[in-house]
């Protein structure tokens, strides 16, 4: 056991860190290109009529039954076969799209939670629908979709693990070229899952932080 | 008291099976102050909000300074500039500090310079007394406070008339005379007025003209003094009735 650890820190946390920055850049281009399509998307359901609903409702129904590892696959191949992109690229599109459909559901609960006054106040005062989501609204919203959010930064952090089934090289892949290389498994898992468990750690520490910062204050 | 400002003619709001406004023609001139008295769920709010279409009517025309709003291919965020609301919830922006609660209609609708606006807001804001209270959030304020703010945003942006929707009646009784002393002080300045309210007090003082409305129609309607001395239906003494102890 003293030997697992020993190498755990000594060798394979170091030899598994190189593909910490491919788990990261895909796991944030996912974040942020989830977020910006999940942001439209909850504001085209909410104030879009019923037509962007009932599309939404689906996508979501679609999206939220299916595992992800067979969504990644299936949107590989989709993606991969359609367009010349990289399999780094293809897989983090993949992962965005799928992130996308579940940070809408966030960004659209938040909104819906948003009294209906602040949407009429706003009116009131002349501004446009559009004026109104951008100065109104949406402060308000991504205040509240923060905590959801920080979750779902987490789920892309730990799903961003499953591109290595896509032969992208991150910490998952290293990992299963060490498990071939040395035949010991647990200390790579092991070593897997500190690596993981700080980096989603960290980051949410952070986010609630940020979330303390942006708090509107009250009487409390 | 001036030209006509507000026409409403043959307003009708249908939701579903239920008519709520069966037909009501209102005319309002400037400087004057309306109050529209009636039982609850008798169509006032509904109503006040026809005037700057926030309600959309089913039927009828809404005319406000000799513009048809109600007309095709109106710029309706246009017109509402000139129609400040009060809401019953207040409705402040929840995130945004008083002053910039009163700010943002200027920034965001007229484009005026943040710092200008913000300077306009501080001017209003002591106008309802709150001069102090600038940096404060609404989760920090008072309910009687947050409806000063409120009218105070509303007041930012010159409206001609100003609709305030039971603007009282959300809030602790001690808080109530603040907010009337405001919209008591605005009357006197000479701001046209259509005011929903349950405030017997604040109607007779203030009001030029009240309209009692029931079932959707404008029952009667007179000054203060007609209205509340000699009500002209039997509708209107019933819901007098109702609130005489207001009146000692």
């Amino acid at each position: 056991m003293e030997l697992t650890l020993q190498r755990v820190i000594t060798y394979l946390i170091p030899y598994l860190l190189g593909g910490i920055g491919v788990t990261l850049s895909v796991s944030f281009w996912a974040l942020l290109l989830g977020a910006l399509g999940g942001l439209l998307l909850a504001f085209l359901r909410v104030y879009g009529g019923r037509f962007c609903k009932v599309i939404m409702v689906a996508f979501s129904a679609v999206f939220r039954a299916i595992p992800q590892t067979i969504l990644l696959l299936l949107l590989y191949f989709v993606i991969a076969g359609s367009i010349n992109i990289s399999a780094y690229w293809a897989g983090t599109l993949s992962l965005a799209m799928i992130s996308c459909v579940y940070q809408q559901e966030i960004f659209r609960s938040a909104i819906e939670s948003l009294d209906s006054g602040q949407m009429m106040a706003a009116r009131a005062l002349g501004m446009s629908q559009t004026k109104a989501i951008f100065a109104i609204i949406l402060p308000q919203a991504l205040r509240r979709a923060l905590p959801s959010w920080t979750n779902e930064v987490a789920g892309v952090i730990k799903a961003s693990s499953l591109v290595y089934i896509i032969g992208v090289v991150e910490i998952m892949r290293l990992a299963q070229y060490e498990i071939a290389r040395s035949r010991e498994p647990f200390a790579v898992y092991l070593a897997v899952a500190l690596i993981y468990f700080v980096c989603t750690y960290a980051i949410c520490f952070i986010l609630r932080k940020v979330e303390k910062r942006l708090a509107i204050p009250d009487i409390s | 008291m001036g030209k006509e400002i507000i026409r409403l003619e043959g307003i009708k709001k249908v939701y579903g099976n239920n008519e709520v406004l069966k037909g009501v023609d209102l005319s309002i001139r400037e400087s004057e102050v309306v109050v529209l008295l009636g039982p609850s769920g008798t169509g006032k709010s509904t109503l006040l909000r026809c005037i700057n279409l926030l309600t959309v009517p089913t039927e009828g025309h809404v005319w406000v300074n000799g513009q048809e709003l109600t007309a095709p291919k109106v710029n309706i965020n246009h017109a509402r500039e000139q129609l400040g609301m009060v809401f019953q919830e207040f409705n402040l922006f929840a995130h945004l500090k008083a002053i910039d609660n009163v700010a943002v209609g200027l920034t965001k609708v007229r484009g005026v310079k943040k710092e200008e606006a913000r300077k306009r807001a501080r001017i209003e804001l002591e106008r309802v007394g709150l001069g102090d209270k600038t940096d404060l959030y609404p989760g920090q304020l008072s309910g009687g406070m947050k409806q000063r703010v409120a009218i105070a945003r509303a007041l930012a942006m010159d409206p001609k008339v100003m609709l305030f929707d039971e603007p009282t009646s959300a809030l602790d009784p001690e808080l109530i005379g603040e907010v009337l002393e405001v919209m008591q002080k605005l009357a006197t300045e000479g701001m046209t007025m259509v005011c929903v309210t349950h405030e017997m007090n604040f109607a007779r003082r203030v009001a030029n003209r009240v309209v009692f409305l029931e079932g959707g129609v404008i029952v009667e309607e007179g000054t203060p003094d007609e209205f509340f001395q000699h009500p002209k239906t039997e509708r209107a003494r019933q819901f007098l009735g109702k609130f005489e102890g207001q009146f000692q």
